[in-house]
């Protein structure tokens, strides 16, 4: 398409934003962001209320004027270019459908802008993929939420930008169709190969559906890594209890022997491995998922090698089906949260005493000193 | 509007006796619309029907006036007032075509710009019309006085040369010219493009706007493709309420005319007021008038209606 030109569309366009920041006032929304989205990546952008997904995602449309910081689309600087000069293209948050022309016209809107003649073809193509076709003379007005959710999204497809941004598109579906629309949007991008810079609070659709996921908390990025990285290897307490649960523990370090770093955590002697343990003397924090413990009655037989922490008194016992999940309090007050598969072992009744156990190549280290609260409220806020 | 609220005391005398064994009939929305109902009858139905009985009739002030069924006032209303229709269609069209240039923008920036001033500014838009309209019309006279800064500045750039080989001005004043009418028009109704346009665009929501920028508008490809098309009810509704009274309209001609910028409203009123024998010919030509506007309203509202406009 020769409009591809007057984009400025080029070759291997990775997303680059360097240094962006956007204060208002003496309120800083985005601080000092430095990150590269490669070409054909889905990135998704995963972050509490208020951290500043949508203020960033503004600013790469060109929608927000940064206060300082460049932004790169492949080698070219588009910081200083108009919104409707960039070849990049918005799911926004609310669909913002235009509400006085039909479907058909929404999904062609962009296309005619450019001057593209034969858009019939590529809408009723667009239409069929959204799986719309039927309604593509009806206004917006008279679609569901997730109907216009898709329309918004194909409103924006057609014109296969250089990277889509999708500002938590799917935050007004129910459940099955939101699941539903991940596999679809998944999908879509495999199928486009188009760059996908995806925001959302929901862990578990930026766990399903990034290639990359970033880590946000109050305008700046806290980790950055693949899905399986982040939740294996957390590199904060907010990234450990916002993606996931996370049992944490304060300790210090006793010593280290070779990959073994021995740790102190209320009295009791525990090990990590030294490769997920940034931490060599001082203060640390021993972390550990609740899926990866078990429980054992207090007297019952522990797999040598395990870590393990005694005295703990079963308080809370929920049975799920897959698992079961306890909550168990240590003489010393905290409480480790166990998550156990249903394989038809014995169900502790709250009361009992136990022992926590797990294989200490499970447990990760983090850097002391960090509020072991961090990112925790969310997930409740969530689950509420 | 508490007061047509009827008392139960009211509406029991109504009520049909028991006796009559039918079923109870529900009289309050009677009773509520009665005075409304009343009210058109004898201010709206009353006098259409006897202008259009009086346009028929023959006869004068001292002997009375019969009804004769003289069609003969209709061919002349048609013919002998051609230059009135023409002055009243011309300037109230450019009333309205100027009020809707002025108005847009200022309507538009009010409710996209206006931010927490929105409703101070609109009140500055309608605090004029709180003076009278007589006085407001006079005022131009000094606004577009021959020693005023107006017409000083409009010569010294010799724009009224212009103006008047137009036939707009003449010679070297505005005053007591076609362009004088105008400006007091546009001046005078105004208010009545603004406020439908203000509400009109004050219910669109400015993401839209973003939504047109990330689809490749330009901010005036925007207005076109996203805003006007919305903003249609507002400038249908303006339009309407600045041509309707402005084709009626003759304050503005006789304060800010001469005798050669005559419209409808002069004619008639100089027929009933100043001609003893003129009643029936001026009631056919306000019938005239009233089934011009209404045939020109009807199409325009039916053209819009297709979105043909925009
Ligand atoms: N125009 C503005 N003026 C002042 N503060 C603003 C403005 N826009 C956003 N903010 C602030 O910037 C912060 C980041 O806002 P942003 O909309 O980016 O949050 P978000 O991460 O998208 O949140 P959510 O998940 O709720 O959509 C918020 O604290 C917000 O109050
Ligand atoms: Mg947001």
């Amino acid at each position: 398409m020769s409009s591809n030109d007057v984009l400025g569309r080029t070759e291997g366009g990775d997303l680059r934003l360097a240094g962006l920041t956007k204060r208002y006032g003496s309120f800083t929304a985005v601080d000092d962001l430095d990150l590269t989205v490669p070409q054909g990546s889905f990135f998704a952008l995963l972050g509490a209320s208020g951290c500043g997904k949508t203020t960033t995602l503004r600013m790469v449309s060109g929608l927000e004027e940064p206060t300082a910081g460049r932004i790169f689309l492949g080698d070219q600087d588009v910081t200083d270019r108009k919104p409707y000069r960039r070849p990049v293209n918005t799911v926004f948050q609310n669909y913002a459908l235009f509400p006085h022309l039909d479907i058909y016209e929404n999904v062609a809107f962009g296309l005619r802008r450019r001057g593209v003649k034969d858009v019939k073809k590529p809408v009723t193509d667009m239409l069929d993929l959204v799986e719309l076709g039927h309604l593509a003379k009806r206004k917006p007005g008279q679609l569901s939420g997730g109907q216009q959710q898709r329309i918004a999204l194909a409103r924006a497809l057609i014109n296969q930008p250089q990277v889509l941004l999708l500002d938590e598109p799917l935050g007004a579906l129910d459940l099955k169709l939101r699941r539903q629309m991940q596999i679809e949007l998944k999908r879509i991008q495999l199928e486009v190969g188009l760059t996908f810079v995806h925001v959302t609070h929901d862990q578990e659709e930026a766990m399903t559906m990034a290639d990359t996921i970033a880590v946000m908390n109050a305008g700046r990025i806290e980790q950055m890594g693949s899905p399986a990285e982040l939740y294996e290897n957390p590199s904060t307490t907010f990234v450990a209890n916002f993606l996931g649960q996370s049992n944490l523990l304060t300790g210090t370090v006793e010593g280290v022997d070779g990959d073994v770093v021995t740790v102190t955590a209320h009295g009791q002697r525990l090990t990590l491995d030294a490769a997920r343990c940034p931490v060599r003397s001082g203060a640390v924090i021993l972390g550990v998922r609740p899926e990866k413990v078990h429980l054992a009655r207090t007297g019952a037989e522990i797999p040598a090698g395990h870590n393990r922490l005694t005295g703990g008194t079963v308080v809370d016992t929920s049975f799920i089906g897959v698992s079961t999940q306890y909550l168990v309090t240590l003489a010393t007050g905290e409480e480790v949260s166990v998550f156990e598969q249903n394989t038809g072992r014995e169900i502790q009744r709250p009361g009992t005493e136990v022992v926590v156990h797990w294989d200490p190549s499970q447990g990760f280290g983090l850097e002391g000193g960090q509020d072991i609260e961090a990112g925790a409220a969310d997930i409740e806020e969530d689950a509420a | 509007m508490t007061a047509v609220v009827p008392s139960p005391e009211l509406t029991e005398p109504v009520e049909p006796p028991p006796s009559a064994r039918k079923p109870k009939r529900n009289w309050t929305p009677w009773v509520l619309l009665a005075p409304g109902l009343l009210w058109l009858v004898v201010f709206f139905l009353v006098p259409i029907f006897t202008s259009v009985s009086a346009s028929v009739q023959t006869g004068d002030y001292d002997d009375g006036f019969k009804l004769t069924w003289h069609w003969a006032n209709y061919s002349q209303a048609l013919t002998d007032y051609g230059v009135q229709y023409l002055h009243s269609g011309i300037y109230s069209v450019l009333c309205t075509v100027f009020c809707l240039a002025l108005g847009y923008p200022v309507a538009y920036f009010i409710a996209f710009k206006g931010g927490k001033y929105k409703s101070l500014l609109m009140a500055l838009v309608i605090v004029p019309s709180f003076t009278s309209f007589l006085i407001r019309t006079i005022a131009w006279k000094t606004i577009l006085a021959d020693n005023g800064p107006v017409v000083q500045f409009l010569n010294d750039a010799h724009v009224l040369k212009l103006t008047s080989a137009l036939g707009w001005t003449v010679g070297n004043h505005v005053l007591a010219s076609p362009a004088a009418v105008v400006c007091g028009m546009v001046y005078n109704f105004l208010p009545f493009t603004i406020l439908p346009l203000y509400t009109s665009l004050e219910k669109i929501d400015p993401r839209l706007h973003e939504a047109g920028h990330d689809l490749y508008c330009s901010p005036f490809t925007t207005w076109r493709r996203v805003t006007l098309p919305l903003s249609m009810p507002g400038v249908i509704g303006g339009t309407l309420l600045t041509f309707i009274p402005a084709i009626g309209d003759y304050i503005n001609a006789q304060l800010l005319g001469n005798p050669n910028t005559g419209v409808v409203g002069q004619k008639i009123e100089d027929l009933f007021l100043r001609n003893t024998q003129g009643y029936p010919v001026g009631s056919a030509i306000s019938v005239v008038m009233m089934v011009g506007t209404l045939v020109l309203v009807m199409s325009y509202i039916r053209k819009a209606g297709t979105e043909d406009l925009i």
